[in-house]
């Protein structure tokens, strides 16, 4: 009914399911291998990463976010920028008490 | 229209197809700021008791953990084939890619269980004696194991619902080529259950 | 109910009962008018039950020691009054009562985008009132921390806390249902050519605090779950023997409950920016100025909460950064209450009541914002956290900001609601008296807070007497003008003269269709071919 442009109805293949699943799994390996070897504290923040990137895939494929309208694209962007922005801000608190 | 008495159909009729996503994209948001509180608390706590979360999540078992992030994996797989499925108007391989994602769900459940219940048969569980004896750190790490978890689970409890009944849509055709915004946004959901798990094993299991 | 039936307009809503019949034809509903209808009478038996457990605590107020009730109970009525008043008054009041009901209207749709969400976001609504109205009938007692549910003591105490904190839980998923169904609407079910810039003020307002609650909510809903964990399983996240942290509860709460008072304000400056251009025959001065200062107060109003916890030994890093950020939020407050006052100068003033509840409103809410910018500062809360001096502030930003507008807004919309209108005279004293009753009420509170009366006690010092029997003074006035209201709108929706479709001479377009609304508010979408104030061509 208005000037929004209509999200895209692209069907995800098969195959790109299943590179996805192959990919996670991947992940899933690497991430328990790096918990293997000792990185101290950047252990954790190696294993963030590799975590956002497998929700990014699932988000960007499983999800179809990739095909959906920029419009849907800045809203995820705001909550997470929401979250992020809350975590911070308490973290000028306990960080510094 | 103003005959009295008559039903006011026409909303209830308008299927917005982009209108619904976006109201599960939404619902989503909620959900993911709902999780964030714990995520924040993880945070803050963590880096007060550094050394304990890292002692205590050793005691975790890694592999069963590992076991049930494949086993979720897995079941995002299978839903977002049940999708493919009936976009390409194959209903009945839909249900069953459906009924797939519900035994794995069932599967993680399982194994979740066996894991908490070796917890807490040694006396590991938040309020109890033998871990109120503990260090605080090890209080507070084990508290958020048992609700991370915990309220995760109750997600995933909610996803074999909602799973089951468009799975039964699915057979009776109710959801088909045409229409199969409710088992998109089903997917969605539990996509996201998927990927706060997908979060919480790293944290909980992986930092020791 | 049904008597409330206008002589004329048979294609009403009133008429299309749907498939139901009597009651169920209202709470069994998708209609948005008629959940909005509901909303409005649940709402407002809400705030009368809280006006009546506020007026109580002043009678134990007009002398010290003990008056008419002892400091347990004093205890539970402030908190039932807190509770009451913010999760089932003030937060749903604007948006699902009036905002259901006209957001569609307004924006030329012909309902929101998920009617049955609407209706089972007020069935949560319902079953958590009477969830938090129960805990007066339970075992432990009503609750006795306060509506903000501060740990240890939460955690500690015997009385009904779990069960109100599940309350705020049921009615927060309310919010949340009504917050994602408003934004969908918006974006999705705008009438043809109604571009953002076209579209009127308080769905502005609307759209902005519906994003508030969806992201700010879920917050609430964490919080008071851990609480109930913590309370029935032992978890201590909130309890330092554990290793807890009870700021973090702190934290936590106040990271939706600061947004959550912009839930509050900004639908009330929606009412307003409405009202405004109507009765002063001119279009609203600065329309971009406001849509962007709304969508400011909504973002930066998110990033305050730290200044409800200066003095608990938060980092001096965070309070500078908190203390100023607050200072921030109240430049795009200001910059509406120019545009207001602007919009009004060289207009032909109309002074109806809703134009007289406004002025009221830009008035109480200019001293309660004020107010707020002596709480921003650090040193001077630490003389006045936690003093009638704050409690005055938060009467003057809820009741004489959000109160006042909620009234404006009913004294505007009845008559498009009802189709009749009430007595315009009984109105315009009842405003009066209002106002003089709640500056006599909450005025002497900022005085006594100063001079260091603290809040949440039911006793005082001697000298602080004086000023509390003015404010008890000013409380019966209060409630006498609420009573006038009261009865002059219930005889107006009966038997008032009918109204036309647009008695007031509104440009927006729930003034284009019939009074009250036909069922699907418009038999064709209308094309939008202007902004929503334009007079001289006024088309329809
Ligand atoms: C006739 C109307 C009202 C009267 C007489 C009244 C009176 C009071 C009094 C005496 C207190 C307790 C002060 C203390 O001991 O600390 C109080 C607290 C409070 N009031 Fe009101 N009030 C009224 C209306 C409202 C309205 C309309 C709202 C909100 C929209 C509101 C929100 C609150 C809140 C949040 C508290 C704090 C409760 C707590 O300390 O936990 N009140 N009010």
């Amino acid at each position: 009914m208005t000037q929004e442009k209509e999200t895209a109805t692209h069907t995800v293949s098969y195959r790109a399911n299943l590179f996805v699943w192959l990919a996670l799994l991947i992940l899933t390996a690497v991430t328990v291998m790096v918990a293997g070897i000792d990185l101290g504290r950047q252990g954790i923040l190696v294993n963030l990463l590799i975590a956002s990137v497998k929700a990014g895939l699932i988000v960007f494929i499983f999800m179809h976010m990739k095909y959906e309208s920029p419009l849907l694209k800045l809203m995820l962007l705001m909550t997470l920028g929401t979250l992020t922005v809350i975590i911070m801000m308490t973290f000028l608190d306990t960080l510094y008490r | 229209m103003n005959t009295s008495g008559g039903e006011i159909t026409v909303h209830d009729k308008h299927v917005d197809y982009s209108g619904a996503k976006m109201g599960m994209w939404l619902f989503l948001f909620t959900e993911l700021i709902f999780f964030g509180g714990m995520f924040l608390l993880y945070a803050v706590y963590r880096s007060s008791f550094p050394e304990e979360f890292y002692s205590t999540s050793a005691e975790l078992h890694r592999t069963i953990g590992a076991v049930n992030t494949v086993v979720l994996i897995t079941s995002s797989l299978t839903m977002a084939c049940s999708i493919t499925a009936v976009k390409k108007g194959d209903t009945r391989l839909s249900a069953l890619f459906q009924l797939l994602t519900i035994l794995f769900a069932l599967t993680f459940l399982v194994v979740k269980y066996f894991e908490w219940e070796a917890k807490i048969g040694h006396g590991i569980y938040p309020g109890s004696e033998a871990l109120t004896a503990q260090g605080q750190g090890k209080i507070i790490f084990y508290s958020l194991y048992f609700v991370m978890t915990g309220i995760h689970g109750v997600h995933v409890l909610a996803g074999i619902a909602v799973i089951s009944v468009t799975m039964a849509m699915t057979l009776k055709n109710r959801i088909n080529k045409g229409d199969y915004i409710r088992l998109e946004n089903t997917g969605l959901y539990w996509h996201f259950v998927d990927i706060i798990w997908v979060y919480l094993f790293p944290l909980l299991y992986l930092i020791g | 109910m049904n008597s409330g039936q206008p002589a004329e307009a048979p294609q009403s809503f009133y008429y299309n009962t749907g498939k139901y019949r009597g009651v169920l034809s209202w709470v069994l509903s998708t209609d948005h008018k008629r959940i909005g209808i509901l909303y409005l009478l649940s709402v407002g038996a809400f705030f009368l039950t809280g006006v009546t457990l506020g007026l109580l605590m002043r009678l134990e107020l007009i002398a010290p020691g003990k008056t008419v009730v002892n400091a347990s109970t004093y205890d539970s009525l402030f908190t039932l009054h807190g509770i009451i008043m913010i999760f089932f008054f003030i937060i749903p009041g604007i948006p699902a009562s009036l905002g259901n009901f006209f957001l569609p209207l307004m924006i030329g749709a012909r309902d929101v985008a998920f009617p049955r969400l609407n209706l089972l976001s007020w069935w949560f609504y319902i079953v958590a009132g009477f969830l938090a109205l129960a805990t007066v009938v339970m075992p432990g007692g009503p609750p006795d921390v306060g509506w903000t549910f501060y740990p240890p003591y939460s955690i500690r105490t015997t009385t009904s806390v779990s069960l109100a904190a599940f309350a705020a839980f049921v009615v927060g998923f309310s919010s949340i249902l009504t917050g994602l169904n408003f934004i969908t609407t918006i974006h999705r079910l705008r009438a043809p050519g109604m571009g953002w810039l076209r579209m009127p003020l308080f769905p502005w307002a609307l759209y902005a605090t519906s994003w508030v609650q969806v992201l700010a909510t879920p917050v609430l809903a964490i919080t008071v779950l851990l609480l109930i964990l913590e309370r029935s399983f032992g978890v201590g996240f909130f309890d330092p023997v554990k290793g807890g942290d009870p700021l973090m509860f702190q934290h936590l709460f106040w990271i939706y409950s600061h947004p959550a008072v912009y839930i509050m304000i900004l639908p009330a400056m929606g009412i307003i920016s409405e009202v405004i251009p109507v009765f002063s025959r001119k279009a609203v001065f600065g329309y971009k100025a406001i849509v962007i200062s709304t969508m400011a107060i909504g973002v930066v109003g998110y990033l305050v909460w730290g200044h409800h916890m200066f003095t608990t030994g938060m980092s001096e890093e965070a309070q500078l950064v908190f203390s100023l950020i607050t200072f921030i939020v109240a430049v795009p407050s200001g910059i509406k209450v120019f545009n207001w006052v602007s919009t009004m100068y060289r207009g032909s003033i109309v002074m109806a009541p809703p134009m007289l509840f406004s002025l009221a409103f830009i008035f109480l809410f200019s001293i309660g914002g004020l107010t707020g910018l002596v709480n921003a500062s650090v040193a001077a809360n630490v003389h006045i956290h936690d003093t009638y001096f704050i409690v005055a502030h938060f009467h003057y930003v809820m009741f004489g900001g959000t109160g006042f507008a909620f009234f404006a807004g009913l004294h505007y919309w009845f008559p498009k609601m009802f189709g009749r209108i009430y007595n315009v005279r009984a109105a315009l004293i009842a405003c009066v008296v209002m106002f003089i009753g709640f500056n006599l009420l909450y005025f002497p509170l900022f005085i006594l807070g100063w001079n260091g009366m603290p809040r949440r006690y039911y006793d005082y010092l001697p000298l602080y007497q004086p000023l509390n029997v003015l404010s008890t003074i000013g409380s019966w006035v209060l409630a006498a003008g609420i009573l006038v209201v009261v009865i002059n709108l219930v005889r107006g929706a009966f038997r008032g003269d009918p109204a036309g479709s647009n008695p007031w001479d509104g440009t927006t377009l729930e003034w284009q269709v019939p009074t009250p609304p036909p069922a699907e508010n418009f038999d064709v979408i209308p094309e939008i071919t202007h902004g929503p104030y334009h007079r001289e061509g006024k088309a329809q």
